[in-house]
């Protein structure tokens, strides 16, 4: 702006640097804190098991988060802004039984991807119109849009099945390979991730949605078209979820009526463990992502250790209340930071 | 840029006949208003009387039922607040509108922020940029921490800020002074009158008539919605412009009894919450009103908090009645006889989506409370009562607070806090954003609960109101306590000096 200040007096005392960026210090104390609960079980398990860290260990690990990962990252973009999508289990099951059926007839592996996407950029839509246009909760809308997505699939799909033997081999196989321990799958993971991220850091679009989530009335009086940024999100949500029925096909390579049922819950549990709180406007997709990875993990550990897999609901239940307890600790701590950093820039000439 | 003459250029802005309603309140009806560039216009009016509801007009959050919005003599519509600040338009709002969770320089520049190459966000910039507002506005916060716990006076700097990044021709202000002290106000008037001198338009709100006597060069006044006048302030006396506002002559602003002093009803000592306050020590007796000045951000409001039990303190105690009480724990206050009307209404003070009579009733239930079951009967009495005693401005009782002006839902905290009938009563900015009329009655009620006994201890950011209303007058200074001055010997010049830690104490 062209104004100068009529009296040029001098701050007494320049804001400091302690204070710079906090938001960014306790996202990242919130990643750092999953990051060690991950390594110490991983690190356990190891002393435990000597076989869980080989090279096939390694590489399950990644690939069992893998389709965790990519529609926990479109999830916390949605929950970011206060919203929800439940019709992700859903959305993958049936854009992984349209890119199987594709397939199946012969069809291009890549054309056979964008197919995917493009189902759940249909089923994204459909849900951000009815939860931008209308005014129903979004819990609601979704869980309408989860029952009709699945409703679709059975009706569509029957009793049939795909199964690995009638996809193309270089495709399975892709769904299986990769560069020693790291897959192809989780190669892509990575990549979805850190260009997400990126965006909700370095972009206007993206920082309004931290901006709408935190609050969504000011956010209004702002001019954020709040509208059409919860259709995006949405949209990038159904997106992701329909490449992760890609990519679960490619894993797999076995799809029926069910796939995907009841999937929505460990993808809400991955964001939230991971940091992504409900009430929107905080959180970031690595934390999400370490949150998947946590909750996958917990599932090839405990067989490595020798435990019954029965513990796996229990044991992810207990990380989830954990990570709420967290949340809540930091939210205090974080308060009482910022009141003393108040008093000291408080203090002016 | 030239200045303008008084036969002038065009309005930049103005309203022709416009009328907006809720429901069955008329907000505004045929309401004119004209703002020219270089003059800074004030919008007067009792609680109520529309002013709000002319702002969003002019910003676009309302679309007003009839009547025109022109630009530079052009009637427009505004479809969202976006195209008003599209147009030049930058507004404060009444209530600060930021989003806790992001850093003081992203609330700024949300939606505008400086580009890098490929329209990434150039970060940097946008952090310098927030520091050199601050330092206009000569306040030292840090663009980098959230917004999330910043005090309402610090709420309403970088409301401010926000609004002088624009590159503004018209800047509207509902109410930027109401929780700054006088060396803030000072600052604000500093750099409005810049942006007057190099062109812009202002509209000022502010229920201290003096402010406006100060900065403004024409006012408009409203009435119940309705336009009153439009004319120039030189020549008006505060009376005039309070006798277009109410529409009648008022009573005396500071109707302070003289109350014998009795037993110690409040006492703490030595209180230190660690980073925040220090050793502060003072008392309040029955029938005495206690009050608490200092600068923003001086520690008024938090020592409050700690009394009251909603923030735990480190060392010190308090003690009602020769009773102590439980660090942090406000039901044990309450149950002691302590009330507190806090600073931030919509964050503390109101359940925004409940009705007015259920607000007013909230603090009741022990008493509405028979075998377990509300008396509702009881309550609405009971909150009728006080929504009359403090002319609360309300369609039915029924309607929830939400759809209130800023000034009658702090009634209804007020009034939500007298009713518990309370031995000591902390206020906190009690009168924030009340008109000049009922500011009044609510100092008539404080004088006479004090008269009745209670220990009043009161927090203000209006110096003339603590000068008017204390017995004793408390100064705060960078967390401690400066000074301890009785009534015969405050003074403007003694709080101020230590207020600022120029005194020797
Ligand atoms: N969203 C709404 N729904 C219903 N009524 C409303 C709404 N907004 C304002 N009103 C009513 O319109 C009238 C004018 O309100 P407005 O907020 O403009 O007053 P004001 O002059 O700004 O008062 P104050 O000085 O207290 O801020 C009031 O009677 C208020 O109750
Ligand atoms: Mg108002």
């Amino acid at each position: 702006m062209t104004v100068t200040a009529t009296d040029p007096t001098p701050v007494s005392e320049a804001p400091k640097s302690s204070g710079t960026r906090l938001v960014d210090r306790v996202l990242r104390m919130r990643e750092l804190a999953i990051l060690a609960v991950f390594l110490v079980m991983i690190v356990i398990t190891q002393l435990g098991n000597s076989e869980f860290l080989s090279e096939q260990g390694i590489k399950d690990l990644l690939l069992n988060a893998t389709i965790l990962v990519i529609v926990a990252t479109g999830q916390s973009l949605v929950v970011m802004t206060r919203n929800v999508d439940l019709s992700v289990g859903s959305t993958l099951g049936i854009s992984a039984f349209a890119t199987g059926t594709y397939l199946q007839g012969g069809g291009n592996p890549l054309v056979a991807v964008l197919l995917a996407v493009l189902t759940g950029v249909g089923f994204g839509l459909l849900n951000g119109l009815l939860v931008s246009l209308g005014q129903v909760p979004a819990l609601v809308v979704t869980l309408g849009t989860l029952y009709i997505i699945r409703g679709i699939d059975s009706i569509w799909v029957g009793s049939r099945q795909i199964t690995a033997a009638d996809l193309p081999g270089g495709f399975v196989g892709f769904g299986s390979g990769g560069v020693s321990a790291v897959p192809w799958l989780a190669l892509i993971a990575l990549a979805v991730l850190v260009a997400t991220a990126y965006y909700l850091e370095h972009f206007g679009g993206g920082r309004e949605l931290y901006a709408l989530g935190s609050d969504p009335e000011a956010a209004r009086l702002a001019g954020i078209p709040v509208r059409k940024r919860i259709l995006a999100v949405y949209t990038f949500c159904g997106a992701l979820a329909g490449l992760a029925g890609a990519l679960y096909l490619a894993r797999f390579g076995n799809v029926d009526s069910g796939t995907g049922n009841g999937y929505e819950l460990t993808v809400v549990s991955a964001v939230v463990v991971g940091g992504v709180v409900f009430t929107g406007g905080s959180g970031s997709v690595y934390g999400a992502a370490l949150g998947a990875l946590l909750l996958t993990s917990v599932n090839s550990v405990l067989p490595a250790l020798g435990v019954s897999s029965v513990w796996v609901l229990a044991i992810n239940g207990v990380l989830l209340i954990l990570a709420i307890a967290v949340d809540r600790i930091v939210a205090l701590r974080v308060a009482r930071t910022l009141e003393k950093l108040k008093k000291r820039s408080a203090r002016r000439g | 840029m030239t200045h303008p003459s008084d036969t002038g250029p065009a309005p930049v802005l103005a309203l022709r006949d416009v009328s907006k309603s809720f429901g069955a309140v008329r907000a505004l009806r045929d309401v004119s208003l004209e703002l020219f560039p270089g003059e800074v216009h004030a919008l007067a009016g009792e609680n109520g009387a529309g002013k709000s509801t002319l702002i969003k007009t002019l910003a676009g959050v309302h679309r007003p039922d009839a009547g025109q919005v022109l630009l530079d003599g052009e009637p427009t519509v505004f479809h969202g607040p976006a195209d008003a600040r599209d147009a030049g338009i930058a507004v404060i709002y009444q209530e600060p509108t930021l989003f806790p969770d992001l850093s003081i320089a992203e609330n700024i520049y949300m939606g505008r922020q400086p580009k890098r190459a490929l329209g990434r966000i150039d970060h940097k910039a946008t952090y310098a940029a927030t520091l050199e507002l601050m330092r206009r506005l000569g306040v030292g916060l840090d663009p980098g921490r959230p917004a999330r716990g910043l005090s309402i006076a610090d709420q309403q700097i970088v409301e401010i800020a926000k609004a002088l990044s624009f590159d503004a021709r018209v800047l509207v202000m509902d109410e930027p002074t109401a929780a700054l002290t006088g060396s803030e106000v000072a600052r604000l008037f500093g750099v409005v009158r810049t942006l007057r001198d190099q062109g812009a338009a202002v509209l000022f709100i502010s229920h201290r008539l003096e402010e406006i006597f100060e900065i403004c060069r024409r006012v408009t006044t409203l009435r119940d919605g309705a336009f009153v006048s439009s004319e120039p302030l030189a020549g008006m006396t505060e009376d005039d412009l309070v006798r277009r506002m109410v529409g009648r002559d008022l009573a005396e602003l500071y109707p302070k009894q003289e109350v014998e002093a009795g037993a110690v009803a409040l006492s703490v000592r030595r209180l230190t919450r660690e980073g925040v306050f220090t050793d502060v020590s003072f008392e309040v007796r029955r029938g005495e009103i206690v009050g608490l000045a200092g600068l923003v951000g001086a520690g008024r409001t938090e020592v409050a908090r700690a009394v009251f039990g909603i923030d735990r303190w480190d060392a010190g105690e308090v003690e009602v009645d020769g009773k102590a009480l439980t660090n942090g724990a406000p039901s044990t206050a309450m149950a002691a006889g302590l009330a507190l009307v806090p600073e931030d209404r919509r964050a503390q003070g109101l359940v925004m989506d409940m009705s007015i009579e259920r607000n007013i009733g909230l603090t009741g239930l022990r008493t509405t409370v028979k075998a377990g079951l509300m008396d509702r009967g009881a309550e609405r009495s009971r909150s009728l009562d006080w929504a009359v005693k403090l002319q609360v401005k309300y369609a039915r009782i029924a309607d929830t607070v939400s759809t209130l002006s800023g000034g009658n839902q702090q009634k209804v905290v007020l009034a939500k806090w007298l009713a518990t009938g309370p031995k000591v009563l902390i206020v906190d900015e009690p009168t924030r954003g009340i008109d000049v009329g009922t500011k009044a009655e609510v100092h008539r009620l404080l004088s006479q609960l004090a008269a009745d006994g209670v220990a009043v201890l009161m927090i203000s950011s209006d110096l003339p109101e603590i000068l008017g209303m204390a017995d004793r007058v408390l100064v705060m200074h960078e967390g401690r306590v400066t000074a301890a001055i009785p009534r015969a010997d405050a003074t403007e010049e003694t709080v101020m000096a230590a207020a600022t830690g120029r005194a020797a104490a």
